[in-house]
């Protein structure tokens, strides 16, 4: 089935400025036309009247956990989680065991990916070896493996001269130093937003200001070397408006949000749900409805998901214990169109900030429906209505806010180089 | 309405209040008793369920239950699931397999007794979580000022210490606000939990000030660790600045009392002879909490489950 002709739905292409309805012709792994009314004999149809038809998108931060924690995840099974959520390529980072902090680990990944992923897989390599914040890793042998970022993530790297010459050393490469933004020292064992929730909670708070802190001192090391800084999982107002300044002096500066601190905030940890302890926190409303504002005026570029599973057991501990992060990979769409339905975002801004902008943060193509380009795309029904089920998902792990509850909108095919590698009626297809 | 579980102050209505603390003075009676038992709970069986320890608080509830005549097991298993396998859930699934009639947890970290209540098909009797909540001693402090004001309404309770940490300021800022006397909280600034006035009280950084008219002084147990230099620079500091003495207590009212859950840090945030006889309470506060505990425990290990009442 060469050709595949994707009739009369709205398509949404940012890269191209498109936002109308029309035809999409697949041929080749490539698009070859976007038109009304193509003619396409003996193509395959597919009849997307009131589906969008979009990019397929890029997350920039997933955890794959494999090598070495394949009991939460592997790329096999996070590779098929993002198909399903319609996502064709996912940013996978550097915390596995071993670290992906050589090229060894590096070509291991992607040779995984080869075999068993239905989603392109980048991954992301540690800044520093072994993620302990003392050496840099060899970014140019890394870049050459295939690594599209440096990022230590949730290890984040608090000796300031380390930073510095990371991300210094980061322009050789051409890639994005990311940080997980959060002052350690202020931190401390903060486990929710420091705040009336915490103080009712009567748990260890995490002050925003943590999190304003630390972008503070990245953004200032980043003026100075002149790297390009990406912010993952803004969750504070504090932080958005530091951004926003660093952007207009003209710092090289992007920025992420996740669904959850996009429609979630601290008041969902009152029963104490430890699938809601996440890094950083839930945030207060406020902090909440910054990020939702930073994402429409383009202040954060991108959606990402910090797809980040963990084993039943190992969150049935005390809240303290269980270890921080959800998955995303499967709900993320459905979470975020919130955004369009209560009108703060265009269909076309939401998906350009799902795939375009990602894609570029990374240096990947993607995020464009012109033709000739490689048919990466997702067909997506934002109205339909299910109740997302764990168990019944891709993903090995179960840890999600979201259980149990009726979502709306979903990717009902995705296409991976022309190939459909998910039907919403039929699962995952391939490889 | 009452639930079936006790988790908190937090969660109860005001008349949930009224009714335990009237089923409490009826208990003491049996402590005055010669043959101090009823057998109000004879076949139950109850857990005390204590993952961090307390001698106190598990023995006030093991001489509550047993004056009950409920069978009380004590289980205490070693500490946090960091250091062993089994989680805190499968604990309570195996503990809900041996079918008791209540348990009574202890736990050092916020929020265990209600995931454990999520699981288990018996009430659960939170002994207090972590910086949480500590329900009963609240309770048998309202019942201790009620028996010496005669009221809860429109009096004046100071709390002072390590509010930041403390799960018996918590449940008694919920407990007396509920029952209408104003309540506020006095320790150094690096004490006071973020937005505290969201719980309905006021902070004071000045003993002098909360004190000021006060009726109840609830002086709380400072955790010597904490003294080393994190929140407050040194004992002796502490002390000078909020602990309490005979001459700070004149800045409350001339019949103020006083008030510690114990055990006593004496001559940290107590003086050495105030903590001895009157104006302290703190004697009544520890006899109070038997019945007080005697009322719970018959509120909600009581109760007939649907497949008793056949």
């Amino acid at each position: 089935m060469d050709r595949v002709l994707i009739r009369g739905g709205r398509v949404l292409d940012p890269a191209g400025e498109r936002d109308e309805i029309a035809d999409v012709l697949l041929e080749g792994g490539r698009i070859a036309a976007v038109g009304p009314h193509l003619e396409a004999v003996g193509a395959a149809v597919v009849e997307a009247a009131g589906r969008w038809v979009a990019p397929g998108f890029v997350d920039l931060h997933a955890h794959l956990r494999e090598p070495g924690q394949e009991y939460k995840e592997d790329i096999a099974s996070g590779g098929r989680a993002a198909v399903a959520g319609g996502f064709t390529a996912v940013a996978c980072m550097a915390n596995t065991q071993p670290a992906n902090d050589d090229p060894s680990v590096t070509d291991y990944v992607l040779d995984r990916a080869r075999q068993d992923s239905p989603a392109r897989v980048y991954p992301i390599a540690a800044a520093t070896k072994g993620l302990a914040g003392e050496v840099m890793t060899e970014m140019a042998a890394l870049v050459r493996a295939g690594a599209v970022g440096f990022s230590d993530d949730g290890k984040t790297i608090m000796d300031g001269g380390v930073m510095r010459r990371v991300l210094e050393y980061s322009r050789l490469v051409d890639a994005p130093v990311i940080v997980h933004a959060e002052d350690r020292t202020l931190v401390r064992d903060g486990v929710v937003n420091e705040g009336p929730v915490s103080t009712r909670l009567g748990l260890p708070g995490n002050p925003a200001v943590a999190e304003a802190v630390h972008v503070a001192r990245d953004l200032l090391l980043a003026e100075l070397t002149g790297a390009h800084l990406h912010v993952a999982h803004v969750s504070t107002a504090a932080a958005v408006e530091l951004i926003r300044r660093a952007r207009e002096r003209g710092i090289h500066v992007t920025a992420e949000v996740t669904p959850h601190h996009l429609t979630l905030t601290d008041e969902e940890t009152l029963g104490y749900d430890t699938n809601t302890k996440v890094a950083p926190p839930l945030r207060s409303a406020a902090d909440m409805q910054a990020c939702r504002r930073a994402l429409a005026d383009g202040t954060l570029d991108a959606v990402a998901t910090d797809h980040a599973p963990h084993a039943v057991h190992e969150k049935e501990v005390e809240f303290t214990a269980a270890p921080p992060g959800l998955i995303g990979l499967e709900t993320a769409l459905a979470v975020v169109l919130d955004l369009v339905r209560a009108g703060e975002i265009a269909p076309l801004e939401l998906v350009r900030r799902l795939s375009s902008n990602p894609a570029r943060i990374l240096r990947r193509p993607g995020g464009s429906l012109a033709p000739g380009t490689v048919a990466d795309l997702v067909l997506v029904d934002p109205e339909l209505r299910w109740t997302y089920e764990p168990t019944k998902g891709w993903s090995k792990s179960r840890n999600s806010p979201w259980a149990g509850r009726t979502l709306q909108g979903r990717a009902v095919a995705t296409w991976v180089e022309g190939r459909l590698v998910y039907d919403v009626e039929r699962g995952v297809l391939a490889p | 309405m009452m639930g079936r579980d006790l988790l908190g102050i937090e969660d109860l209505e005001r008349a949930d209040i009224e009714r335990i603390l009237e089923t409490a003075e009826r208990m003491q009676e049996v402590g005055l008793r010669d043959v101090k038992k009823v057998p109000t709970l004879r076949g139950r069986t109850i857990v005390n369920l204590f993952f961090e320890s307390s001698t106190r608080t598990r023995t006030s509830f093991e001489i509550a239950g047993k004056r009950l005549s409920a069978d009380v097991v004590n289980f205490s298993p070693s500490s946090s699931s960091l250091k062993k396998e089994e989680s805190i859930l499968d604990t309570a699934r195996v503990l809900d397999a041996m079918a008791p009639d209540a348990v009574v947890v202890r736990h050092a970290v916020a929020g265990v007794p209600k995931r454990i209540a999520d699981v288990l098909g018996a009430p659960v009797i939170n002994a207090g979580d972590g910086a949480h909540e500590h329900p009963t001693q609240a309770l048998l402090d309202l019942l201790t000022v009620l028996q010496e004001k005669g009221r809860i309404d429109g009096l004046t309770v100071a709390i002072v210490g390590d509010i930041l940490h403390s799960r018996v300021a918590r449940s008694n800022i919920y407990a007396f606000t509920k029952l209408g006397a104003e309540v506020r909280v006095a320790a150094p600034p690096t004490m006071i939990p973020a937005a505290v006035e969201t719980l309905g009280v006021k902070a004071f950084a000045s003993l002098r000030e909360a004190l000021d008219g006060a009726d109840v002084v609830m002086m709380l147990r400072i955790q010597r660790e904490r003294l080393a230099g994190a929140y407050v620079p040194s004992i002796r500091e502490y002390s000078a600045t909020f602990g309490l003495d005979r001459t700070k207590l004149r800045y409350a009212k001339d019949d103020a009392i006083v008030m510690h859950p114990g055990p006593v840090n004496r001559g940290v945030e107590i003086a050495h002879d105030l903590a001895d006889g009157r104006p302290s309470v703190i004697l009544d506060q520890v006899r109070n909490g038997v019945a007080l505990r005697m009322a719970v425990l018959y509120l909600l290990a009581g109760r007939r489950s649907p497949a008793q009442e056949g």
